[in-house]
């Protein structure tokens, strides 16, 4: 068939919509007309409502459970206990170690032990309350230090610790130095504390099988935790994704996709759970808690020669995926600078309180904490200027990490470091006759100018992308290209989450740049299509991106094929690059082919995109153990009315090692929502545990940022490409969380001359009627097998997620 | 009891209200407008808000039998299906939204600030909308959004 090229066929120019375009997202529309459907808006015809039991003790046996009285009452048609469960009891993440249901024994405040499915959600709520658990409390170990004593209660038979990490580099013992800065810190218990709660949707299918409608971050690893509790082969449990209301980390682990699940087979019918905001505290894992000893050695001229870093993290009652968050917290412990010795302890136990793990910048922002602090103070003890010192001792691309390993990728520390410190400050206001909101306190009214003082703090950092230690978590995509009324519309399939990031608008600006068309529809994630690994990690827009771009490729040269058949005859290929823009097919720059022309029938390729291999740690902490990195640096501007304690956050200016910014408006979007969450951490975020009981599990005790708490923030990108990533992108969605925490509280220093080592900070810090937080030093080194988690020694399974 | 209202000009009659039910519970799981987004349950994050004769109302904070007779809006009723309203708009194209769930109750706290002061200040645009918690934005895309939409309305642009 002959082709005419002289009429153009439908399309855009090239890049309409495409990357590096501030495109509206995707989802806009059913977003703000109320239409878009979340998991906990989910209905079905017949449905139940589930209700979970939870422990109110951080740890107890259960001798006996009479759920007799729950059972009998109308409307309930299932009651469930771990002696129902019709396949394996336990699920997780890196290892199998949490029970679906409390099997006579619970680790923490709010662990399942009992699910219900009835005809309303108040009834399935009464009936779980109606359950008679006979509890015999156990003696709890709450605090992290007194979890590795040697007469602590255990929480697993091989004991507390979950993982040490130890790396050495260069030669830490013998270093000398001409001024050495000692510090401690700790962080509190963040919540990701996403606006949509937990939930979803069981439909028990013809097959014997599940249809689960859910809210998560990673389908396949939800499924290949799922089947295997239902007794159900993998492929008889298909999960779609269902609208996510944020998520933060608060999703990778499982919540209640298998208690739903469980009580649709044994019902036969629908089952939606959905979580109310306490039980969402209580049901999701937390950021870990940290405490953080540092010992930094410097010359005179301010370049470092050596860090001692000793790093504890709570990973309270079960592993999640703690075992990466202390691998990724000791690889970062002595920040985005170059140290030529190093030694870095990371221990992560186990202990009675609410479990810990994923949470938007995994490890790193604990750390960055402690060493952003212990840069300022060394630059003290030196009589240096904090930016000088930093942008002296900055990591850039050749540098080697306290790993070994070396940055090939792009690594623009001092641009984004100059960034901040060349941003203009924000214009000093007076001290009276305010709008009573522009004091500390604001409508608290606390102020009229009094005792005010400002302070600017700097901090700079840094996290891999994408899995580590070995792990090859690659992505999956399928691209669909073909004529839909005349016009050539690609449509995209991938298991990849979007949770509100911005993933899905992403990936139809790829496929608009390398289609060179407009139209791109997307497809409800699910199980169907190939694994795409978790949203997390900063991951997606390099994996699930990568693999659009390279299922792109594919269907681009499938096309050149059909235009070579039929314009050569076949057998030959069409001379020069080939390339999609315009609704033509070009081959070395001249057109050949309308698309439309060509798209006969529709073309359909699928692409896994890889990253390169990473490497596990060896035995002194040595390897190539990350990808790549994403460097930040902030500069906070503070107001604190040094009577009350009450902080103003004026101005953030956000330095992002981005790359190459793919949608504008969206990566702004990602920089000053991570840079509130950082905020809130450095100011009033903090799940309260007390003997591991949680205390303030609702948003009216858990506070998170208002409008009146945000300050505007001043969003600048470094775009040097990374070589050998699509577009030379990078992952930024953790970025500025790792570093406001540390920016906030180093202007709080300045601004009130405190040592101020515990985030959050309180009112109380800032005014000294709290002291900073003692210590009595590190804890010695636990004796350990060796760098893989301590439960791989004993042979207890470890899942497929590998570590992140 | 049996309940008669108005919800989006639709007149509604709804059987079996429980004394406790809340106004929330009634629009989302009896009447099926699920736009009002349930997320605090305590009146402290404004995705419930939805307009009570007019009155901007935390609909979990209010009992299914007080909007008895009175007149209720929510985000679907704020343009005609296939429309959008302004302050919808707005939030596109600003890239005010990300999860979207505290959108809804957002884009109604938004309406009902510009009706009341149609050209706001950042200050008072912070000090209408705290009662209105997003865990994705920071904000600032919503600000910009707020004064979009009173641009977009008429209403001049002070810029910030």
């Amino acid at each position: 068939m002959a082709t005419t090229v002289t009429e153009r066929a439908p399309g855009t120019r090239r890049g309409a919509g495409g990357v590096g375009e501030s495109v509206p997202r995707v989802d806009a529309v059913p977003k703000v007309t109320g239409t878009f459907e979340y998991a906990s808006d989910l209905r079905a015809e017949g449905m139940l409502f589930g209700a979970v039991l939870r422990s109110p003790h951080a740890s107890a046996r259960i001798l006996g459970v009479d759920a007799t009285a729950a059972a009998a009452l109308p409307g309930v048609h299932a009651v469930l206990l771990a002696a129902d469960l019709p396949g394996k009891r336990t699920f997780g993440l890196n290892f199998d170690d949490q029970p679906v249901l409390a099997d006579g024994l619970v680790r923490y405040h709010g662990e399942p032990v009992a699910v219900v499915a009835a005809d309303t959600p108040a009834l399935a709520h009464r009936a779980a309350g109606l359950i008679a658990v006979d509890w015999a409390p156990l003696p709890a170990v709450t605090d992290m230090e007194a979890a590795l004593a040697a007469d602590a209660p255990r929480l697993f038979d091989f004991g507390n610790v979950l993982r040490h990490v130890h790396i050495v580099h260069g030669s830490p013992e013998q270093a000398t130095a001409d001024v050495w800065v000692e510090g401690y810190y700790e962080t509190g218990m963040q919540d990701q504390a996403p606006l949509g709660p937990e939930a979803g949707l069981a439909i028990p299918a013809a097959d014997g099988g599940i249809d689960l409608f859910v809210a998560t971050q990673w389908l396949h690893v939800d499924r290949e935790q799922i089947a295997p509790c239902l007794n159900l082969p993998l492929e008889k449990v298909r999960i779609s994704l269902a609208g996510v209301g944020g998520a933060f980390g608060a999703r990778e682990d499982i919540h209640m996709q298998i208690h739903a699940s469980l009580l649709a087979l044994r019902t036969g019918r629908p089952v939606k759970m959905s979580f109310g905001r306490e039980e969402s505290f209580l049901g999701h894992v937390h950021r870990h808690p940290a405490r953080i000893w540092l010992r930094h050695g410097a010359n005179r001229d301010g370049m470092l020669v050596a860090v001692d870093a000793r790093l504890l993290f709570d990973g309270g009652a079960y592993s999640s995926s703690s075992p990466a968050v202390v691998g990724n917290a000791a690889t970062f412990a002595a920040g985005p600078y170059e140290v030529p010795n190093v030694r870095i302890e990371g221990t992560l136990v186990f202990t009675n309180n609410p479990p810990c793990g994923a949470m938007r910048g995994f490890g790193a922002p604990q750390v960055c904490f402690a060493h952003e602090a212990q840069m300022d103070k060394l630059a003290a003890v030196l009589g240096m200027d904090p930016v000088d010192l930093r942008l002296r001792n900055a990591m850039h691309t050749g540098s080697v990490l306290p790993t070994g390993q070396v940055l090939t990728g792009s690594a623009p520390v001092r641009e984004l470091i100059e960034l901040c410190a060349q941003a203009p400050l924000p214009e000093p206001e007076p001290a009276d006759g305010r709008d009573q909101l522009r004091y500390p306190g604001g409508t608290g009214n606390v102020t009229r100018g009094e005792g005010l003082r400002t302070g600017v703090g700097y901090a700079v950092g840094f996290k891999n992308t994408a899995f580590s230690e070995g792990f090859d978590d690659a992505a999956a995509a399928r691209v669909t290209l073909r004529l839909t009324d005349g016009v050539p519309v690609a449509e995209i399939h991938t298991a990849a989450v979007e949770m509100g990031q911005g993933l899905t608008t992403v990936l139809a600006q790829i496929a608009r740049t390398e289609l060179g068309l407009h139209e791109v529809t997307l497809r409800t994630a699910d199980t169907s299509a190939g694994n795409a690994g978790s949203t997390s990690a900063s991951r997606q827009s390099m994996m699930a991106g990568g693999a659009v771009q390279l299922a792109c490729h594919q269907v681009r040269d499938r096309l050149a094929e059909r235009a070579s058949d039929r314009i050569l005859g076949g057998g030959e290929t069409l001379p020069g690059p080939v390339e999609l823009h315009d609704g033509l097919l070009f081959a070395d720059g001249e057109p050949v082919a309308g698309l439309a022309d060509l798209l006969t029938e529709p073309v359909a390729e699928t692409a896994v995109y890889h990253h390169r291999p990473t490497a596990g740690f060896d035995e002194h902490g040595q390897g190539d153990v990350h990808v790549t990195f994403t460097f930040a640096a902030e500069r906070a501007v503070v107001e604190v009315d040094t009577e009350l304690g009450m902080v103003r956050v004026l101005h953030v200016t956000a330095a992002i090692d981005a790359g190459k910014v793919l949608n504008p408006v969206g990566f702004e979007g990602q920089i000053e929502g991570g840079t509130a969450q950082g905020l809130g951490f450095a100011l009033m975020e903090e799940l309260q545990a007390e003997n591991g009981t949680v205390r303030n599990p609702s948003f009216t005790d858990y506070l998170i940022p208002t409008f009146l708490d945000m300050p505007p923030v001043d969003t600048r990108a470094v775009e040097e490409p990374d070589p050998g990533v699509p577009y030379g992108l990078k992952g930024i969605g953790e970025a500025p969380s790792i570093v406001s925490t540390a920016a906030i509280v180093a202007a709080l220093r300045d601004a009130t001359g405190r040592e101020l080592n515990r985030a959050p900070v309180t009112p109380d810090d800032l005014i000294g009627l709290r002291g900073p937080r003692p210590t009595s030093g590190p804890p010695p080194v636990p004796d350990v097998p060796g760098q893989w988690p301590v439960p791989y020694y004993h042979n207890r399974s470890s899942t497929q997620q590998g570590l992140m | 009891m049996r309940l008669h209202l108005t919800v989006n000009g639709e007149p509604r009659a709804v059987d079996d209200v429980g004394a406790d039910e809340s106004l929330l519970s009634l629009l989302r799981d009896r009447i099926g407008l699920a736009g009002t987004k349930n997320a605090c349950e305590q009146g402290e994050c404004g995705s419930c808000s939805v307009y009570l004769d007019g009155t901007l109302v935390c609909s979990c904070l209010v009992l299914a039998g007080q909007a008895a007779d009175r007149d209720v809006v929510t985000v679907e009723g704020l343009a005609p299906p296939g429309t959008l309203d302004p302050v919808q708009q707005a939030f596109i194209s600003a890239g005010a939204v990300q999860c979207g769930f505290c959108t809804p109750g957002l884009v109604l706290a938004v309406d009902d600030l510009i009706r009341r002061v149609p050209d706001p200040s950042d200050e008072q645009i912070r000090e209408a909308l705290a009662g209105n918690l997003c865990r994705c934005t920071g904000y600032q895309k919503i600000i910009d959004a707020v004064h979009l939409a009173a641009e977009g309305a008429g209403n001049g642009h002070h810029g910030h």
